[in-house]
């Protein structure tokens, strides 16, 4: 992938971790869709052959040499994309939950709105068919509590099926949440005062494997991000501004 | 008393040398063997000077000094832990900025091998 310096460039990243059953197929749906944009799967140091069925697909594959989790893998992403110029980046799951042909909605809403972020929202078409009932919990959770840091409402702030334009992209290459991404992140965009909209997506079942997220993790999830965002809102921004 | 005492000054004795040898097999880099040592040194200091031990329980309102003792030690190592948290994770931070650089850093010479 050259640098690129259009002002329409858009990446399509897929963070991957042992996606080997979906992945290519998810590559495949993404260039049919948009056969001119980028596409780049992140590999977080899959065990199976996640990088090579990618390949195979026709994406680019940043391979990471240790496991970082989706945050760490993310980023990679973000950082190599703002390395090479690009204005638009629209993350997808690497297990075919998202539906590609979502993209070119998500991509006309950051490009006409003043949003730097938009969020590819489950619900609100009113879809609650693949989301468990502890993560459902926690995402009514994060909804009471993000209204009042966010200033308005969001209905799927758990969604990892995101667009961001460069300035937001800037923003995520310097400093973006390492575990559970999506709720921090949000955090993150609001106290540098960036905007963000949700649009209406199809939210599939898996195309293969599981997931990562048990009723235990569920647990660990909430707390997790529910410290993560208060330390978010008291970040001290002094050492990251001077380095 | 003075069993808990010898025990204190023994164990923080004990920890000195430990610390030094590792530090001498390379096995601790001295900027971290600082906080044992220091640590060792602040409860070797406290079990062989009663007066001082006293005085600490005095201050903390403490009437038993061994339980001032107890608890110094707690939060001297408290300290060392917390000490340990800070430089975890600042290790944890450029360890996932290094994965990140090297990983893009082979994407570009990739890049450039397959554009030959």
């Amino acid at each position: 992938m050259k640098p690129v310096a259009g002002p329409h460039s858009l990446l399509v990243i897929i963070p991957a971790f042992n996606e080997e059953g979906a992945v290519g197929f998810v590559v495949g749906e993404v260039r049919q869709v948009l056969p001119q944009a980028g596409v780049l799967v992140i590999d977080d140091c899959s065990a199976d052959s996640t990088a090579d069925l990618a390949r195979l697909a026709g994406a680019e594959v940043l391979s990471l040499p240790y496991h970082l989790g989706l945050g760490g893998c993310v980023q990679a992403g973000y950082k190599l994309a703002f390395e090479l110029g690009y204005q638009y980046v629209i993350r997808i799951d690497g297990d075919g939950q998202h539906d590609p042909r979502d993209i070119p909605k998500i991509l006309a809403v950051l490009q006409e709105s003043r949003c730097q972020m938009v969020i590819g929202s489950r619900f609100l078409e009113g879809d609650h068919n693949h989301t468990s009932f502890l993560r459902g919990l926690g995402i009514r959770l994060f909804r009471l509590l993000l209204r009042p840091i966010l200033g308005r409402p969001v209905r799927d702030p758990t969604s990892g099926f995101v667009g961001v334009n460069r300035q937001a992209l800037a923003v995520f290459s310097r400093s973006f949440p390492l575990e559970y991404p999506e709720i921090e992140a949000l955090v993150v965009l609001q106290r540098k005062a960036f905007r963000f909209q949700e649009v209406p997506c199809r939210m599939r079942p898996r195309r293969a494997g599981r997931s990562t997220i048990t009723a235990m993790r569920s647990i660990y999830f909430i707390l997790h991000v529910l410290l993560g965002v208060f330390v978010n809102i008291l970040k001290y921004e002094g050492r990251r501004r001077k380095s | 008393m003075d069993r808990l005492l010898t025990v204190t000054m023994v164990l923080s004795l004990a920890l000195i040398v430990v610390v030094l040898i590792a530090v001498r097999r390379a096995h601790i880099r001295v900027e971290y063997s600082v906080s044992w040592l220091g640590a060792a040194v602040i409860l070797l200091v406290l079990s062989s000077e009663r007066w001082l031990l006293d005085g600490l329980a005095g201050v903390l309102g403490i009437g038993d000094p061994p339980l001032a003792l107890l608890f110094a030690t707690f939060g001297v190592f408290l300290l060392v832990f917390y000490r340990f948290s800070l430089i975890l994770s600042h290790l944890k931070d450029a360890n996932i900025a290094l994965t990140q650089r090297l990983a893009i850093l082979e994407y570009h010479v990739r890049s450039q091998q397959s554009a030959k």
